[in-house]
């Protein structure tokens, strides 16, 4: 099975955001990085998918020369080998032009399975994988829990809502969406580290994508980004532990009357 | 020309997704503001009943189309017979509600028009006669401002909660069939029947006073202060999903979008930041109490009492003072 999966580099969860001077996203100085929590989950499906059914994973990123740190720590978890998509007009797309790009990136390494994470933690569009899916002319299922390969295709579990799932099958090559938690991460040995080294990270740019750059315009604009207005007024309690609880069993008793 | 709002009504073997009301609604909202009339269409086989069901409501027509490869979902044949809806209706600005059925086909819906879906919003302004759409990114963290560019139509979601499904005015909408073509070549996926794992052994929907553990308790060992204090207070624990994911405490005690919607007198949300996916299934909640380290947590915006400080510290003094209700 030869399996690609897309990694996003997104700002550390406990990072202080800064909005920048336009007030149209945040500042990224300062900023430090990790892997797309869901993404490491496909990564894993992935990986363990390889080790069942053999064949190759492959570790594709977009974004500027800071993302190769995705790339490599996916190699040294066992991928087989990257590709990094670097070009400044790949900057500040949105969904659509990024889920371009990919499938296009996709579409010339050949594959059976193209694996996206269910949400990035930072824009939160969920719909990356299943834009691809569409550009490429692919069956896809989102929310996946559970992956499992048939005669010419895949069944999988999906997650739906108040405590349902339900198993779907359909033919591959296919487009997945995979829900954080699903598996058990494994983290990069000193052995993966140094085999990882040698591992191949390939290189493109919007030309070498053959990319046509009209199909990239925007299809949305961001108007402007805030710290969100209330829409409660919390009250804060202060003090010593002993005295905050003591205020909060007060507050609940007598002017929430909870109790 | 394009012309008015289209609402999609989700449903499940005829019985509708309350979320679409909420969808609904908004349509309404809306549409009063631009001036567009808001319709609805339902989707699948055997559906009169749903269909009448939503023409209760203020709305111009109620389409619904029949097909036998509607009869499940698939993301493959919502997507074609919405593409041809679209086609056929030429509505200017589609609505839903964020449920995770339209988080699996409308964005493919929206990219087969060469358009994007403006997904998971939680409100809306009118600027310049014009509506902006607001969501949260950062999960809740920022909030943003954003708008479609290009040619109509425009798709939109809705966060579940966002409007109030009960207030829909009511009406009498005019009743129309679509037909749409598909067949197995369309659609590819083939779902088998759904069905629930672990039957939820605690309903905490009917819970009263729910003390909910989030990633900030670090350790499993560490749950037990918290069992402590949901003890001392006579409440039943919860948790966000990680503790779930990761076993510490069983599947059927998870609140939020995957895991129960619960609405008790009390919610005590310890170590839980605050994802959206959480704040779902929480808020609900006539009083909702935060301990967390981070100020800036989104869970600090719907909470009524926020304590800033370290949970291992707190916890037991709360516990200890709740000790001295009984």
């Amino acid at each position: 099975m030869k399996i690609i999966v897309c990694l996003k580099q997104v700002p550390k969860n406990d990072s202080i955001l800064r909005i920048n001077e336009q007030g149209t996203w945040i500042q990224d100085r300062d900023l430090t990085y990790e892997i797309n929590e869901s993404d490491q989950y496909a990564l894993e499906a992935a990986l363990q998918l390889k080790e069942k059914h053999g064949g190759e994973v492959i570790a594709l990123s977009l974004g500027p020369a800071r993302v190769q740190t995705v790339i490599k720590e996916a190699l040294a978890r066992g991928a087989d080998r990257g590709i990094h998509l670097e070009d400044a007009t790949l900057d500040n797309l949105d969904a659509f032009g990024i889920s371009t790009a990919i499938a296009a990136a996709a579409k010339a390494e050949g594959f059976d399975l193209l694996l996206t994470g269910l949400q990035s933690d930072d824009y939160g569009y969920a719909q990356t994988g299943v834009i691809a899916a569409e550009l490429l002319g692919l069956p896809h299922a989102t929310i996946v829990m559970d992956v499992q390969a048939t005669d010419g295709g895949i069944r999988v579990k999906r997650e739906l809502e108040n405590g349902f799932f339900q198993w779907v099958s359909m033919p591959a090559p296919a487009v997945l969406t995979i829900q954080s938690g699903i598996n058990t991460l494994r983290y990069a040995t000193l052995k993966g580290i140094m085999a990882a080294k040698k591992k191949e990270i390939k290189k493109l740019d919007a030309a070498g994508l053959g990319l046509d750059t009209a199909s990239l315009t925007p299809k949305m604009q961001f108007r402007r980004v805030y710290v969100p207005v209330k829409s409660k007024q919390t009250q804060f309690l202060e003090g010593s532990p002993a005295e905050v609880a003591a205020k909060l069993i007060e507050k609940l008793k007598n002017e929430a009357r909870v109790f | 020309m394009a012309n008015g709002i289209l609402v999609f009504i989700e449903h499940v073997d005829g019985k509708i997704n309350k979320a679409s009301y909420e969808a609904v609604r908004a349509a309404q909202l809306i549409g009063a503001q631009i001036g567009q009339e808001a319709s609805a269409v339902i989707l699948g086989q055997g559906i009169g009943d749903a269909a009448a069901e939503i023409a209760a409501k203020k709305l111009k027509t109620v389409y619904t189309v029949e097909n036998e490869w509607l009869k499940s979902y698939t993301a493959d044949g919502y997507t074609q017979a919405f593409k041809q809806i679209i086609e056929q209706v030429q509505p200017a600005l589609v609505l839903f509600c964020h449920t995770y059925e339209v988080r699996d086909f409308a964005p493919k819906l929206a990219a087969s028009l060469k358009r994007i879906l403006l997904g998971d919003n939680i409100g809306y302004k009118i600027e310049d006669g014009q509506p902006v759409f607001t969501r949260q990114v950062f999960q809740g963290k920022l909030a943003a401002d954003v708008v479609p560019v290009g040619d109509t139509p425009h798709l939109v979601s809705f966060q579940i909660g966002s409007f109030r499904g009960d207030e829909c005015e009511a009406g009498q909408a005019a009743a129309q069939a679509l037909s749409v073509n598909l067949d197995a070549d369309v659609v590819r996926q083939q779902p088998e029947e759904r069905f629930k794992e672990a039957k939820a052994a605690v309903d905490l929907t009917q819970a009263p006073l729910i003390v909910s553990v989030g990633r900030g308790i670090k350790e499993q060992k560490n749950i037990e202060i918290v069992k402590k204090l949901a003890e001392s207070l006579g409440a039943e624990i919860a948790a966000s999903r990680p503790i779930c994911d990761n076993e510490w405490l069983p599947m059927d005690r998870q609140v939020g979008s995957s895991g129960q919607t619960v609405a008790p007198k009390m919610y005590l949300a310890v170590g839980i930041s605050g994802a959206i996916q959480h704040i779902v299934g929480m808020k609900g909640a006539r009083t909702i109490v935060a301990i967390n380290k981070d100020k800036e947590a989104p869970i600090f915006e719907i909470a009524d009492y926020g304590i800033v400080g370290d949970l291992f510290e707190i916890v037991p003094a709360l516990t200890a003072e709740a000790e001295k209700l009984k």
